[in-house]
């Protein structure tokens, strides 16, 4: 379980004509939600390919959240029933990486739900907070040389 | 004039990266006749210490298989990295992890399980591989399991890549004939962490089959098909294939004859990600809006990490699962 101090950060990829005007409004709005969630505004939640989810929890996010229009309100007609497919897909792989649904979550906000689109931020956020960090270890770089000594194979094995 | 020296080693792998060498057929011989095979243990004997008794980069090339595994791997990874100019990471295992690279998604103990203590497997006195055993001449060691499998790429510096589980033996003639010429000072060497061997597209580009619906609403097993069309795209047809995701480079040899394509060549260029990349080409052409229509499509992939990474997890954005990854040092 988690510290009472851990503040986890969250990724939210947004789409450019309802849920990032769901966030502006809620900003515009005064309304209160907590400030875990860095958005990243895109033009579409179609546009979410899971490798900006592998690479954001890979690289030190705890959690990403993904928000795109109310099905059917699309602005490029059918994406976000690609990106609701697409996050399916997900949640089943990264159940085999050990990673908690709750890490990766979709919502819808239209323009107007500012309140709405807050209260789905404080949940997420209450919700992994209480799962504690990922603290994904990072992927070992290429090593730019060899080292210059290299233990005898004996030394190794014992 | 004394010849320049090729090396080829195995690490983690299974050998099939050898044979495909060994298929290039007589080419074989222009190995031989313009190289001084300093170490091949598939094909020659030697010992570790004749290596580490060469001079540092006396070794011209060093085509390199399998993934890192145990200490063992790690140690000849640096050891042939430190003799040889030109280090190759030669086939999926070493450059993606390939199918062993699976192994990723159990911890260790999960991994001695399966092989140790199955319902197959006969071992009534619960016997483990050691790291040491003490035997009256003395101690045997054993190089100990690492907690994952590490691609070369992520314990050395590589110099070239050749994809392909194994790499197709045209291909690997071709870029033997390359260094054959550079050897002779006729042609140049290809730039540093250059792919070779390969194509610079995906394996639906190289496939012949017809794409036109471009949705599905089931995904099947192969063997659940009542029959496969000779000419339309296999997706389409209810299987899963993983063409969209793969780099090119064995004229799409496998939905020629009718298999899915199961990724062998790795990611295709510019693809960070295989699994991820075929996760958006798969959940794009599943014909459901509805959760539970679309559930009732993706559950006819009963192993979704070992399908969409099945050669390439070592090598993907997370590489492992949690668990394992939390025992490396
Ligand atoms: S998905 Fe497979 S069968 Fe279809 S075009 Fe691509 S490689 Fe060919
Ligand atoms: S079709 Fe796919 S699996 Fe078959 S050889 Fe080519 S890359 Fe490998
Ligand atoms: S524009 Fe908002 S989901 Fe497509």
């Amino acid at each position: 379980m988690s510290d009472s101090t851990f503040e986890p950060v969250i990724i939210g990829f947004t789409c450019n004509w309802c849920s990032y005007r769901a966030a502006d409004l809620a900003g515009t709005a005064r309304i209160k939600y907590p400030p875990n969630v860095r958005l990243i505004r895109v033009m579409c939640s179609g546009r979410i390919d899971p490798t900006f989810v592998l690479k954001a929890l890979s690289e030190g996010a705890d959690g990403v959240l993904i928000a795109g229009c109310h099905p059917g309100e699309c602005h490029y007609l059918e994406q976000n029933y690609k990106a609701l497919r697409r996050h399916r897909l997900l949640q089943k792989t990264l159940a085999q990486f050990g990673i908690e649904p709750a890490r990766v979550r979709l919502t819808w906000a239209s323009a107007a739900e500012g309140a709405l689109f807050a209260e789905e931020i404080a949940a997420m956020v209450n919700e992994v907070k209480a799962l504690g960090p990922l603290n994904w270890p990072a992927r070992p770089l290429p090593v730019a040389t060899a080292p210059a000594e290299i233990p005898k194979l004996s030394e190794v094995a014992a | 004039m004394s010849k320049p020296k090729f090396a080829m080693y195995w690490a983690a792998s299974c050998g099939g990266c050898e044979i495909a060498v060994l298929n290039i057929d007589e080419k074989v011989l222009d190995l031989d006749a313009n190289f001084d095979v300093a170490f091949w243990p598939a094909a020659m004997d030697a010992k570790y210490k004749d290596v580490e008794a060469m001079e540092d980069e006396s070794i011209l090339v060093t085509l390199f298989n399998g993934s890192i595994r145990t200490d063992e791997n790690e140690h000849l990874a640096k050891l042939l990295r430190r003799k040889s100019k030109i280090l190759v990471a030669f086939g999926s295992c070493a450059n993606e992890g390939c199918i062993p690279g699976l192994a990723n998604l159990s911890p260790r103990e999960q991994i001695f399980e399966r092989a140790y203590e199955s319902p197959s497997t006969e071992n009534p006195n619960h016997l483990r591989p050691q790291a040491a055993c003490q035997v009256p001449e003395g101690t045997l060691t054993l190089p100990p399991l690492q907690a994952v499998i590490r691609t070369l790429d992520q314990v050395v510096e590589v110099d070239y890549h050749v994809p392909g589980c194994p790499p197709e033996s045209h291909q690997i003639a071709a870029i033997l004939d390359v260094l054959i010429q550079v050897v002779k000072g006729e042609a140049e060497l290809p730039p540093k962490g250059a792919v070779l061997g390969a194509g610079n597209s995906t394996v639906c580009d190289e496939c012949a089959r017809k794409r036109d619906v471009k949705v599905i609403d089931k995904l099947s097993r192969i063997q659940e098909l009542p029959q496969l069309n000779t000419t339309d795209c296999l997706l389409e047809q209810g299987l899963l294939c993983a063409g969209p995701a793969t780099r090119s480079g064995c004229n799409s040899r496998c939905p020629n004859v009718g298999a899915p394509c199961i990724g062998c060549y790795g990611a295709a260029p510019g693809v960070l990600d295989q699994g991820a990349r075929l996760m958006t080409a798969i959940a794009s052409v599943v014909d459901a809006n509805e959760p539970e229509a679309i559930d009732r499509v993706l559950n006819g992939i009963p192993d979704p990490a070992g399908s969409f990474y099945r050669f390439s997890l070592a090598h993907s954005l997370l590489r492992a699962n949690r668990e394992a990854l939390a025992e490396e040092p």
